[in-house]
């Protein structure tokens, strides 16, 4: 990212009312709500919630009746609506881009009306397509609808980057895709988040996007009010209500265990070695575990071979280079659903978790999976119970 | 003298005749174009006004041409005056429409995008919405150009220049001494100008309309 890339600032909804002439109760009734700098909210609920409203009051695509909203500490009222939104980046379903323009000028379009000197516009245009995955040589000039729908979606999100706003709102923005595009280009906005640190308002209804996507979820309910607004695991967890149960719909453990990374629960352990330990010593272990197996580690920890305990039996000296190679292991970072996934496929019960570096960091089977989850849902119910009877 | 020598005979005055023409139509429909496009531009966001501005234009569409150019002698006189502001007049209504449709079937996401990017109304007009609807406008503008060169043959009839007056002596002259010859040369030079602008337009539509097109 080019220096001096603005990060994000806080939003602040205060009573927020949004009545429509004409049309009965209100889309959006006092709400308030505190977006942090930096996080991607996702704003989750069903059509008619009134969360695209919502969203679009902080743009002033709709002026809300009554009620603030603050950006960064300004109210937006006080800003001229047009300048207003060429410093919040606006992304929608199936992109919107400008069919009669080229990808470039698509992303230029803002820089352009910042006034932006030619030569920085066309600078930014090729770092921007870089930063979204797109070859600038190749797709620069040419028309959205030579693209796919992720491509176009790719080049809708480098063209609400370009001026380098601080806050992204984001429409649905990947609704219209097929589910492995929609997988990809959410697992690069994440990527792009962690660099960019902005603040992304997120309007979905979709769950399992709202939980993979959100720093933290506000579950709308009709007409415009939030029901619940905490972090993803917090809401699994810990739903408020039958309204929030029933949205999220079944599946929750399931969903806990796409949200859970393996470096996060406590692993398992099992006795290991390095080469050179003395094999009568590693033997003991392995009777003391009851499993019997061992782990051979090289000199940086990473794992080489398992080893049986009738291959440690009767040897002397070092353990050296007896055993089977370890083929399958599992990386800190996966998600327990992957983790299972390959768990399940594994022939051994037990498979090494590699940390840092590929090193040695604990051991995953089941039973760990089963035993997480449990102590992740009794923490919650601890913390429900506490809250209760606090006052 | 057949057709091929009278041409050859009065080859200036014809030519002359021809560029008259010519230059008539497209400086009519280039006014209709400004105007009917701004009327367009004006209207469309409102159903009412929009209407209004359609029915008269149809109003006006459905005047006879020769009607309409004996009407306008009294107020406009004889020669370009009357001529003129008949063929802007029947121009008017299929730019006024087109520019109509054209805006309105301008995709709403997109007119959402552009606002939502920080265009003002105006900026979104211009860079997205008039563009978009380009392709319709110009369809409005080619029509508009073939009937104006029908038109502006009758134009003769109160004097106006161009090739009409051709069509005119000859049928006047009709049994006379190459009046047939001269028709003939009035109608086929009006027709020959109406594919050479109609292959502008086409060619006009290819180089304005960037992206739009499949393939």
């Amino acid at each position: 990212m080019a220096d001096g890339a603005t990060v994000g600032v806080p939003i602040e909804l205060r009573k927020v009312t949004k009545a429509f002439p004409g049309g009965g109760e209100p889309a959006v009734r006092e709400l308030d709500l505190h977006i942090p700098a930096g996080e991607i909210v996702v704003l989750l609920g069903p059509s008619g919630c009134g969360k695209t409203t919502t969203m679009r009051m902080i743009n002033r695509l709709i002026e809300p009746t009554s009620g603030d909203i603050l950006i960064g500490g300004r109210s937006s009222r006080d800003i001229d609506p047009d300048r207003l939104r060429r410093h919040i980046g606006y992304v929608i379903q199936q992109a919107g881009l400008f069919p009669h323009m080229t990808v470039a000028a698509n992303i230029a379009q803002v820089p352009r009306m910042l006034g932006w000197p030619r030569k920085r516009i066309a600078e930014r245009v090729d770092e921007l397509l870089t930063l979204v995955g797109l070859e600038p040589e190749t797709y620069r000039s040419s028309y959205p609808r030579r693209l796919s729908g992720g491509q176009q979606q790719r080049v809708g999100v480098a063209r609400a980057l370009a001026a380098d706003p601080p806050v992204l709102l984001m429409d649905e923005p990947f609704g219209a895709l097929d589910p492995i595009s929609r997988e990809r280009i959410q697992d690069e906005l994440l990527r792009l988040q962690e660099e960019l640190a902005k603040t992304i308002v997120f309007v979905t209804h979709d769950v399992d996007e709202a939980l993979k996507i959100g720093d933290h979820i506000a579950i709308m309910q009709r007409p415009g009010h939030v029901v619940q607004y905490a972090r993803p695991a917090e809401i699994l967890t810990n739903p408020a209500g039958d309204y929030v149960e029933q949205f999220l719909g079944g599946g929750s453990s399931m969903r806990l265990l796409r949200l859970t990374q393996v470096g996060d629960i406590e692993l398992d352990r099992i006795p290991y070695a390095s080469e050179d330990m003395d094999a009568r010593d590693l033997l003991r272990e392995v009777e003391l575990d009851g499993r019997g197996h061992a782990l051979i580690l090289d000199g940086m920890r990473r794992p080489l071979r398992w080893i049986a305990q009738a291959e440690l039996e009767g040897v002397h000296g070092p353990v050296g280079d007896a055993g089977e190679p370890v083929t399958v292991s599992i990386g800190h970072r996966m998600t327990l659903q992957d983790a299972l996934e390959t768990l399940l496929n594994a022939d051994t019960d037990v498979l090494p978790v590699l940390g840092r570096r590929r090193a040695y960091a604990g051991a995953l089977s089941l039973g760990t999976v089963q035993n997480a989850i449990q102590s992740i849902k009794a923490r919650e119910r601890e913390r429900r119970l506490r809250r209760g009877e606090a006052p | 003298m057949n057709l091929w020598e009278y041409v050859e005979d009065r080859w200036d005055l014809i030519l002359f005749e021809t560029v008259q023409h010519a230059s008539m139509v497209a400086q009519c429909v280039l006014v209709a174009a400004v105007l009917g496009v701004l009327v367009g531009v004006a209207t469309y966001r409102r159903p009412r006004p929009a209407a209004v501005a359609t029915s008269i234009a149809g109003v006006l569409f459905t005047i006879p041409s020769l009607a309409m150019l004996g009407l306008l002698i009294p107020p406009l006189g004889l020669g370009v005056a009357p001529s003129v502001t008949a063929i802007v007049l029947y121009a008017l209504l299929p730019i006024i429409r087109n520019t109509v449709v054209g805006l309105r079937g301008v995709d709403a996401t997109l007119v959402d995008a552009a606002r939502g990017i920080g265009m003002s109304r105006r900026g979104s007009l211009a860079r997205v919405e008039l563009p978009l609807a380009w392709p319709v406008i110009l369809t409005g503008i080619r029509v508009a150009t073939q009937l104006a060169m029908g038109i502006g043959a009758v134009a003769a009839y109160v004097s106006g220049p161009g090739l009409g007056e051709q069509i005119f002596s000859g049928l006047a002259r009709l049994g006379g001494a190459n009046a047939v010859n001269s028709a003939l040369t009035g109608t086929i030079g009006v027709a020959i100008l109406a594919l050479l602008f109609d292959g502008c337009f086409v060619l006009l539509g290819r180089l304005t309309t960037p992206g739009l097109r499949h393939g």
